[in-house]
């Protein structure tokens, strides 16, 4: 990339920034190692994915891709967009407001009802599984994705309201004052004022909360059989025949995973910045 | 960032903070009502469900048997205390997420520290770094049982061989093992993240003084670095420990809990029981338990992590 002009930065006097450059990558190359195999072992026929050592030598071959197409990956992959999309508008809808009410005009206590919405993190998701599930069950909504869009709205809400209210704790002080000197009514200090400013932290937002409803697991296994069911549900029918197709394994975990990873690639700034600032603040 | 900086060197009590008694009644309600959605709606999905948790635990309940439903008093607190797997659980769990979570701290502090220098290719490395946070847990999971800790055809064990590791079977011969580095792979560039944005707001000029001064790099580190760093790591041990705690696909599809009991937490616990056995009653109780469990470990956590709420800035 084009950060190559070397500054010095704290303790950089034994090592030459060139060592530096080959840990930081070796690091990198390492932690990456598992993904790496992972698209390098879809693209191999089976009998290539199992050897010993192994092995680089082989021809690409598209064939798992199209073998876990064929096992109907397609419901699961809209299950999955659904209940990540529909949640992750819910869970923006609900936050704005409630960050606005505790950053812009504080209620009273502002700072008991922030506790409250993280403290409802700490309650493990085991607690009210099998209530949800019961209830759930009793209104015919299991294995209905409205169920999951539900859960992970409250799920994320949380997070999102804390990441939102630093968002807008960030807005100058004097924007705002100037805006309402100059008569804008709430309508025009929310839309001409707000809106703009607050637009990346909202998107910082909303990526966090793709990120973890996309990957949700516990919800999605124990209240989804056949119709709701999302990516997550679908790996797992690859358990049993684990021994025996790594390859095509490794083709649907890769197309589990790349909308996510290829989403937080393109948005990392926005990942950094979100779950930091979001937290801190 | 630099604002948090401005605002440490603040006493708490210093900054503007609503002013309560300005506000009549009607601007109260007025303000509060943004606020109220959300509220309602966490509530009525995460609290009333424990609630009703709460109401079944006292109930001897079994859904394979229609009829079957009871009053129980406290039979279910009962089993749930004299089961030896619940203990194990409970100790699997504590092991799991507190081994976890410190050595993603400390290798995400240390990438953090890496991430923050400047050299050839720094985007590229950071993209590569936060990439198994990213990954589905699930798929995440799948590969490191099969293509990375299988015995025979193992990318780990190929790595390894060099330094006289040969096929061993990571899973069976060391299961909490396998899963904690697995989620340590999960949660470091999570670390590393927060980490990474605590030091880019730190005050370049401070550092270049000290330097400047004689001290090194480890002087400075302990004096500077760290001091700024705490709030951030206080926070990415609570969010990551709340997260961890509730550690199931890894382990459902890794290990199935086991061999034995080696590896069961309690949300596989509690899966376990009301999935599998459909034990509401007794499923509900470890419910409960786990929770109590969580409130005490919580609110050592919110001693620790009171810097971050220290930090929180008002707004009149």
């Amino acid at each position: 990339m084009a950060d190559a002009g070397y500054e010095r930065t704290a303790g950089q006097r034994r090592w030459s920034p060139a060592a530096w450059t080959v840990v930081a990558w070796l690091v990198a190359i390492a932690f990456f190692l598992p993904v790496a195999w992972m698209v390098i072992t879809a693209f191999k026929r089976e009998p290539a994915a199992y050897t010993y050592p192994p092995t680089l030598d082989f021809t690409p071959t598209l064939d798992e891709f199209r073998q876990a197409l064929a096992r109907g990956v397609g419901p699961y992959l809209e299950n999955s967009a659904m209940a990540t999309g529909f949640s992750t508008i819910l869970v923006l809808v609900l936050a704005l407001p409630a960050a606005y009410a505790l950053a812009i005009r504080p209620v009273r206590k502002w700072r008991d009802s922030l506790f409250f919405f993280i403290s409802t993190k700490m309650l493990p998701v085991v607690a009210a599984i099998v209530p949800l599930y019961i209830v759930a069950r009793d209104v015919h909504m299991l294995d209905n994705i409205w169920t999951l869009v539900v859960l992970y709205a409250a799920m994320n809400l949380p997070i999102a309201v804390w990441m939102l209210r630093s968002f807008f704790l960030e807005v100058p002080r004097e924007v705002l004052e100037a805006a309402r000197v100059d008569g804008a009514g709430l309508r025009q200090e929310m839309t001409a004022v707000l809106g703009p400013l607050i637009r990346p932290g909202l998107a910082a937002t909303a990526l966090i909360c793709v990120i973890f409803a996309w990957n949700e697991f516990f919800y999605a296994v124990n209240l989804t059989s056949t119709r709701a069911a999302t990516m997550p549900v679908y790996l797992v029918g690859f358990i049993t025949s684990e021994g025996l197709f790594w390859a095509r394994l490794s083709a649907a975990a890769t197309l589990a995973s790349a909308p996510v990873i290829i989403v937080g690639w393109i948005a990392q700034k926005q990942l950094v910045r979100g779950l930091s600032m979001g937290a801190i603040k | 960032m630099s604002s948090l900086t401005i605002r440490k060197q603040l006493p708490p009590r210093a900054r503007p903070a609503a002013r309560p008694a300005a506000v009549t009644r009607r601007e109260a309600w007025i303000r509060r009502l943004p606020l109220l959605p959300a509220l309602i709606y966490v509530i009525v999905v995460t609290q009333i469900p424990f609630l009703v948790t709460l109401y079944y635990s006292f109930q001897s309940w079994n859904l394979l048997q229609p009829g079957s439903r009871h009053f129980a008093g406290v039979a279910n607190y009962a089993t749930v205390f004299t089961d030896p797997t619940f203990r194990t659980a409970i100790v699997n769990t504590v092991e799991l997420t507190g081994v976890s979570v410190v050595i993603s701290m400390v290798l995400g502090v240390a990438l953090a520290m890496l991430l923050d220098r400047k050299f050839f290719g720094r985007g590229v490395v950071r993209t590569l770094l936060i990439t198994p946070f990213l990954v589905m847990p699930v798929a995440t999971a799948l590969l490191w049982k099969t293509t990375m800790l299988d015995p025979i055809y193992g990318l780990v064990n190929f790595i390894l061989s060099p330094f006289g590791v040969h096929h061993v079977a990571w899973v069976s011969q060391f299961p909490m093992g396998s899963i904690i580095a697995v989620l340590v792979w999960e949660w470091t560039p999570f670390m590393m993240l927060i980490e990474l944005s605590g030091l880019q707001s730190q005050p370049r000029d401070l550092i270049e003084a000290a330097r400047v001064d004689g001290a090194g790099a480890w002087a400075i580190f302990r004096k500077l670095t760290f001091p700024h760093l705490r709030p951030y790591i206080e926070l990415g041990i609570l969010l990551g420990s709340i997260y961890v705690v509730n550690t199931f696909g890894e382990i459902y599809m890794i290990t199935q809990g086991g061999p034995g009991t080696a590896t069961t937490n309690l949300p596989y616990y509690l899966y376990e029981k009301a999935f599998q056995a459909y034990d509401i009653g007794t499923a509900a109780a470890d419910g409960v338990v786990t929770v109590a469990g969580t409130l005490i470990v919580a609110m050592v956590a919110l001693r620790l992590i009171s810097t971050v709420f220290r930090l929180e800035g008002g707004r009149a």
